[in-house]
C-alpha cells in the first residue's frame, strides 16, 4: 500500500453522504469484491438510461481523473456494506479528505488501503477551494508524517495510530491477528461455560 | 475508580494490546446475512484459514429474500442465499434459512431465541447491531473484511471509543413511542454528532420503555454516529432473555452490568420527555425530521448558505415546499416493518389504531413481519385479520424488504412513503423513492388517512 497518496482531487461538498448513494443496493447483490466502479455513485454519476449526468464533479474535466475526493460532514455514514469502500478504490479513489466519517465507514477503508485525513472544517474549505479551480489542483497525502501538501503549504491531518500504521505496513489484519492466538486462548481459558454461546443448528 | 458500562464491557472483552495502539477484543456471539458474509467467507478460504470457533456464529437470511413468496424471486438472490448456505454447512455454522420457524431480520431473531443477554460482546455485518445495547450488551456493527476477522479469531481490532449520555427523564405525551423517542435524539444530536462515540441511554423515559422500545431506541442510535448503544441492565432485560431457546445457556453476569455512579462520560445531552412529540421526517437524513402538526422548514435568516442548499436539497427531492402543514402531505405507500419496527409489540400497537378502520383507496400498505415467529405468533393472537380487513398487504414472509429495497419491493421514482424503517436516505427504498420515517401507529394513521396524519386524533376517537 502506498505511503503518499497523490493526484488531483474533486471537492463533493455535500453533508451525510451515506453508503446508500456511494453504493445503491442494487450493485450488492454479488458474492464477489469485484466490478464495482460502475456502481460507485451510480444515482448521481449518471441518468436513468445510464448515460452521465453533466452536472456530476466525477463526470467533468478534469475531474474524472480524480484520485482524492474532499467531502462534506459525515461522509460514509449509514449501512455497514463494505462494498462502499471496494467500489470507490475500484474507480481509483485512493484518499478522501474530510472533518468526520462515521465508523464502520472508516473502519472499512482502512481494511482496504483507502486513507481518511481528517481536518478542520476551515483547511476542508479551503482544500475545496482550490480543488475547484478550473485546472484542478494536486494533492498529496502523506500518512507517515500525517500532512496533506498542495504546492508550498502542508496542512496536518488526524489519523489514529494503528490505522496510519495498518497504511503504511499494508499488512493483512486478519493474518496478524492469528500471531496472537495464544492470547485468544488463553482468554477463552478464563470464560465460564455459560459465556460460551453454542447456537442451536 | 467509577466506570461507564460502555468501559466495563470494553474491560472485560479485552484480550491483549496490540503493538499499533488497538487492543484485540473477544466477541462472545456473531450473526451474519447473506449479503455482507460471502467475501468474507471466500477470504478465508483464499488464505487457508478455518472457522476459530463455529458454534458461536448464527446465519440468517434477511435482506434479499423475497416477503410475497418463500422462493427466491430471481437467480442473483438466490445466488446470495444459496451460498451463505453453503458456506455455513462447509464451516459448520448454524443456518436459519428460508422455511425454517426462526428466520427472520438478524436483529428480531437474536432476542426472540435468547441469543442476547446482558455482558455479552455481539458483531454483526450490519449496522443496526446496536440494537442489542438495549439489554446491556456491546453490539456493534462491522464491515466485511472485520467478518472474516471474526470468523478465523473470534475476536475483532478495536479502538475505545469516546463516550456519550443521553439523558431523558420525565413522562411522555400520549401517542409519543419510542420511536419518537430516538428521532428526537437524531435531531438533538445530529447525523453524525455521535460519531466516535459509544452512546448510553438514561432516565425514567428510558426506564419506562420496554425491551422492544429500548431496541428501536438502540437500533437507530447508529442514525446519529453512534458505533454502540448502551442502556443499562435491569429486570426487565433479564424477563426478556427467560423462556427462550437459548435462555439458561447464558450468563454474562446479569444486572452487574450498569454504570458506576459518578461515572465520567466525554459528552452529555439531556432531554426533557415532556419536549417530545410525534416526529415526522420531511428530510433525507433521518435528523431532518419535525412534529406531526408542525410543517416543511423554511429558511431562516441566520442560516448559512450551506445550510440552506442542505435545506434545498432535500425538499427537492423530496418534492416538498417549505411552510407546507405535513398532515397535508399525501402517500402513495405505507410500509410497517425493519429491525426497528417490525416486532410483536410494533404490529400490536399499529393493529390498536387500524382496528375497524380502512387504508385510503390510494395508499399500497404493506406490513412484514420481522420473523417468521413474530408472523405466527401475530397470527395467533388474530393481529394479521386486523391489518388485512384494513387493506394491508400482509406478507407471508419475513426480511428487511422495503426497508433498504434489496428484495423485489422496490418503491418507484417519485412514490411516497410512510415507513416505520431507519433511514429516508435518497434512493434508500428505491431510485427518487421518498421515504417518511415514523412510528408504525402513525403509519398506520397514515395509510387510513392517506396522508401523514396526527396519531393523537386516533387515540382520542378510541377513547370517546
Amino acid at each position: 500500500m502506498p505511503k503518499t497518496v497523490h493526484g488531483l482531487a474533486a471537492a463533493l461538498p455535500l453533508a451525510n453522504v451515506d453508503t446508500d448513494v456511494i453504493m445503491p443496493k442494487r450493485f450488492l447483490i454479488t458474492i464477489t469484491r469485484e466490478g464495482l466502479a460502475d456502481g460507485t455513485f451510480a444515482d448521481l454519476r449518471f441518468h436513468d438510461d445510464d448515460t452521465p449526468r453533466a452536472d456530476f464533479v466525477l463526470n467533468t474535466h478534469p475531474w474524472h481523473e480524480a484520485r482524492i475526493l474532499i467531502v462534506g460532514d459525515n461522509f460514509g455514514c449509514g449501512s455497514s456494506r463494505e462494498h462502499a469502500v471496494w467500489g470507490l478504490v475500484q474507480l481509483g479513489i485512493q484518499g478522501i479528505i474530510g472533518t468526520s466519517f462515521a465508523g464502520i465507514f472508516y473502519d472499512n477503508a482502512r481494511k482496504n488501503g483507502l486513507a481518511l485525513p481528517i481536518v478542520s472544517p476551515e483547511v476542508r474549505e479551503q482544500l475545496m477551494q482550490a480543488a475547484s479551480h478550473e485546472n484542478g489542483a494536486n494533492y498529496t497525502i502523506d500518512i507517515e508524517n500525517r500532512v496533506i501538501r498542495h504546492g508550498e503549504a502542508a496542512h496536518p491531518f488526524e489519523m489514529d495510530d494503528a490505522t496510519q500504521t495498518a497504511h503504511l505496513e499494508g499488512r493483512d489484519d486478519t493474518l496478524n491477528s492469528l500471531e496472537f492466538a495464544d492470547a485468544i486462548r488463553d482468554f477463552e481459558r478464563g470464560l465460564g461455560n455459560q459465556q460460551r454461546v453454542r447456537v442451536i443448528r | 475508580m467509577s466506570r461507564t458500562l460502555y468501559d466495563k464491557l470494553v474491560d472485560a472483552h479485552k484480550v491483549c494490546d496490540l503493538p499499533d495502539g488497538d487492543m484485540l477484543i473477544y466477541v462472545d456471539f456473531h450473526i451474519m446475512n447473506e449479503y455482507t458474509s460471502p467475501q468474507a467467507f471466500s477470504g478465508l478460504d483464499q488464505k487457508g484459514l478455518s472457522v476459530w470457533r463455529p458454534e458461536a456464529h448464527l446465519s440468517v437470511v434477511d435482506h434479499v429474500n423475497a416477503t410475497r413468496q418463500r422462493d427466491p424471486h430471481d437467480a442473483a438472490s438466490k445466488l446470495l442465499i444459496d451460498n451463505l448456505e453453503a458456506n455455513c454447512k462447509k464451516h459448520n455454522i448454524a443456518f436459519y434459512g428460508l422455511g425454517d420457524r426462526r428466520q427472520g431480520i438478524e436483529h428480531v431473531v437474536v432476542p426472540e431465541q435468547g441469543l442476547v443477554a446482558p455482558g455479552m460482546l455481539i458483531a454483526c455485518g450490519d449496522s443496526h447491531t446496536t440494537t442489542y445495547g438495549a439489554f446491556g450488551a456491546l453490539g456493534f456493527g462491522i464491515g466485511t473484511s472485520e467478518v472474516e476477522h471474526v470468523l478465523a479469531t473470534q475476536t475483532l481490532r478495536y479502538k475505545r471509543l469516546k463516550t456519550m449520555l443521553v439523558n431523558i427523564d420525565g413522562d411522555l405525551a400520549p401517542g409519543v413511542t419510542a420511536k419518537d423517542i430516538i428521532m428526537k435524539v437524531v435531531q438533538v444530536v445530529g447525523a453524525g454528532g455521535a460519531n466516535g462515540y459509544a452512546v448510553e441511554f438514561s432516565g425514567s423515559a428510558i426506564r419506562a420503555q420496554e425491551m422492544s422500545g429500548r431496541m428501536t431506541i438502540c437500533n437507530m442510535a447508529v442514525e446519529l454516529g453512534g458505533r454502540a448503544a448502551l442502556i443499562g441492565a435491569d429486570e426487565k432485560a433479564l424477563e426478556k432473555t427467560k423462556g427462550r431457546a437459548h435462555s439458561g445457556t447464558l450468563d454474562f453476569g446479569g444486572l452487574d452490568w450498569n454504570s458506576d455512579a459518578g461515572a465520567d462520560y466525554d459528552t452529555v445531552f439531556k432531554i426533557d420527555a415532556a419536549d417530545i412529540a410525534p416526529l415526522v421526517s420531511w428530510g433525507t437524513s433521518p435528523d431532518q425530521s419535525v412534529p406531526v402538526d408542525g410543517s416543511v422548514p423554511a429558511e431562516t435568516e441566520g442560516m448559512t448558505p450551506k445550510a440552506r442548499e442542505v435545506l434545498n436539497r432535500a425538499l427537492d427531492y423530496m418534492d416538498l415546499k417549505a411552510g407546507q402543514a405535513m398532515t397535508d402531505i399525501e402517500i402513495d405507500s405505507a410500509f410497517i416493518g425493519s429491525c426497528t419496527n417490525s416486532r410483536i409489540e410494533d404490529l400490536r400497537a399499529a393493529a390498536t389504531i387500524l382496528k375497524g378502520k380502512k387504508v385510503a383507496g390510494s395508499v399500497n400498505a404493506i406490513v412484514v413481519p420481522g420473523s417468521t415467529y413474530t408472523r405466527l405468533q401475530a397470527e395467533a393472537e388474530g393481529i394479521d385479520r386486523v391489518f388485512i380487513e384494513a387493506g394491508f398487504d400482509w406478507r407471508p414472509e419475513s426480511g428487511c424488504s422495503m426497508c433498504l429495497a434489496m428484495n423485489d419491493d422496490i418503491a418507484m421514482d417519485g412514490e411516497r412513503i410512510a415507513s416505520s424503517t431507519n433511514r429516508n436516505f435518497e434512493g434508500r427504498q428505491g431510485r427518487g423513492a421518498r421515504t417518511h420515517l415514523m412510528s408504525p401507529e402513525m403509519v398506520a394513521a397514515a395509510a387510513i388517512n392517506g396522508r401523514i396524519a396526527d396519531v393523537r386524533e386516533f387515540l382520542s376517537e378510541g377513547a370517546e
